[in-house]
């Protein structure tokens, strides 16, 4: 939110600058296993975002100081590759990665039945290969779909998604021009089938009512991720039946 | 939310899709209660079998049981034990008392040493996930020749076939010794004619094991061998 309220991100006609509607989301396509070594693998392509996420275990936690004895830890590492903006990024862990790393293994955390694997460690690494506003949504459901793809037992999956709001105005899926010069960013991970609320962050400042459309657009965009989820799983097993 | 597909063909879940109601059915693998609804937990097949609704899921880990035939590879060594890597999320551990041979102090790699592969069986399994494993019984020995070649553990049952008769076909075709460890780890021993039909064939179950063209592809895949033979 850089608060540069003088550019101009709605039209006039009420479409946004890319001539999307104010509840319309980007372009998303899902592909399930795409790397022949991991556990379970997917690859989201949400708008110019490109997520890639790897799966593995689960495996003995090492080290032992982060073993849990009646459940399983899960390892997150987001991470964006130095390309995927138009300033190169520092490699290595910085402290946005950390944060995204966290919030994203606590929001795995409450969908996997951790309690199966005692002192075991699932890891899962989240790359970022091209970056436009919305990674971590992208992120959350590339790991959500990887971790399905491994076998490892959810009580559901997690659909990542966000709105905000520009020009005072709600919308849902910001990109690049609206994170960085809108009023308000409002990401949540969302389980599809069940409606609970699994992580939820807010930058900037919304109204209630204005909160409660932001939250309408993104169970809406949830649903329509949910669907592209499955399939992509489907097609992963059911294409070449023949 | 989206349902698997309906009918009697076999429909393809997702986790925490519905796949049932509580009334008159119990709740298998693969599945949990919530609010009286029965949910997928992972992404396999439906299965119905006697009231029971469960998930066969298509990728799965191995999961080690006491009895279990396993096929481990050494992965340490300390004075008095050996631990095994077992396809496993941890390590078996196989104590100098529970070796076929009578292994002095310090003295465990000279028996076997890290890299090994050997015929195991699962000792016992605690709540913590401690697997301890046994080479004392019929059969239990170091792997000295042959080949180990990995598969999905989901796919053994399809592997062995009905009280075994895709094993048996497999064996008789390639004329080896075949031997399934229920780690999704098969070990094959024979000519190398023989050893390279097999791993061809467990490619097969590894590419469509989940799929109803599996018998299909493996007839075609004796047929290929046959001929091969004739050349």
């Amino acid at each position: 939110m850089g608060g540069y309220g003088d550019v101009q991100l709605l039209r006039e006609d009420g479409l946004r600058l890319d001539g999307r509607k104010v509840d319309e989301m980007r372009p998303v396509s899902i592909q399930a296993g795409i790397l022949p070594a991991a556990d379970g693998s997917a690859m989201v392509t949400h708008g110019l975002n490109v997520a890639v996420a790897a799966v593995y275990g689960p495996m003995e936690a090492h080290p032992r100081k982060i073993q849990r004895q009646d459940r399983a830890v899960i390892d997150v590492r987001y991470n964006m590759a130095p390309f995927s903006t138009s300033d190169r990024i520092r490699p290595g862990f910085n402290r946005r990665s950390r944060e995204i790393s966290k919030v994203t293994a606590e929001s795995l955390e409450s969908v996997v039945l951790v309690e199966r694997y005692p002192r075991a460690k699932i890891r899962v690494e989240i790359e970022i290969l091209a970056a436009e506003a919305g990674t971590r949504c992208a992120g959350i459901t590339a790991a959500s779909v990887a971790l399905a793809d491994a076998g490892i037992p959810m009580r559901d999956m997690i659909v990542g998604v966000a709105s905000g709001k520009i020009e005072g105005t709600v919308v849902l899926d910001l990109d690049k021009a609206e994170d960085n010069y809108g009023q308000a960013d409002l990401p949540v991970g969302i389980l599809p089938n069940t409606g609970e609320i699994a992580f939820l962050q807010m930058d900037g400042d919304l109204s209630p009512e204005e909160y409660d459309l932001a939250m309408e657009y993104n169970f809406k965009a949830a649903g329509e991720i949910h669907e592209i989820m499955v399939e992509a799983l489907r097609a992963r097993y059911e294409e070449s039946e023949n | 939310m989206s349902q698997g597909l309906s009918g009697a063909e076999q429909r393809l879940v997702t986790p925490g899709m519905t796949i049932g109601s509580l009334t008159g059915m119990r709740v298998g693998s693969g599945a949990i209660v919530h609010n009286d609804e029965i949910i997928a937990t992972k992404l396999g097949w439906v299965r119905e079998n006697n009231g029971t609704i469960s998930v066969d899921p298509i990728n799965s880990p191995y999961i080690p049981r006491s009895g279990d035939l396993v096929i481990g590879n050494v992965a340490e060594v300390r004075n008095n034990l050996w631990f095994m890597d077992i396809n496993g999320s941890f390590q078996g551990l196989l104590p100098m008392s529970l070796a076929p041979w009578k292994v002095e102090y310090g003295q465990a790699r000279q028996h076997m040493n890290v890299g090994d592969s050997s015929l195991a069986r699962v000792q016992e399994v605690d709540e913590c996930h401690n697997v301890v494993l046994t080479m004392k019984g019929v059969g239990l020995r170091r792997l000295s020749q042959g080949a180990v070649i990995d598969v999905p553990v989901n796919h053994l049952d399809r592997i062995r076939g009905e009280g075994n008769a895709n094993l048996d076909r497999m064996k008789e075709t390639s004329d080896c010794r075949i031997i399934v460890g229920e780690n999704g780890r098969v070990w094959v021993d024979g000519n190398e004619n023989g050893i390279d039909w097999v791993r061809e064939a467990l490619d097969i179950a590894k590419q469509h094991g989940h799929k109803s063209s599996f018998d299909s592809a493996m007839k075609k895949h004796e047929k290929k061998f046959n001929k091969k033979g004739d050349a």
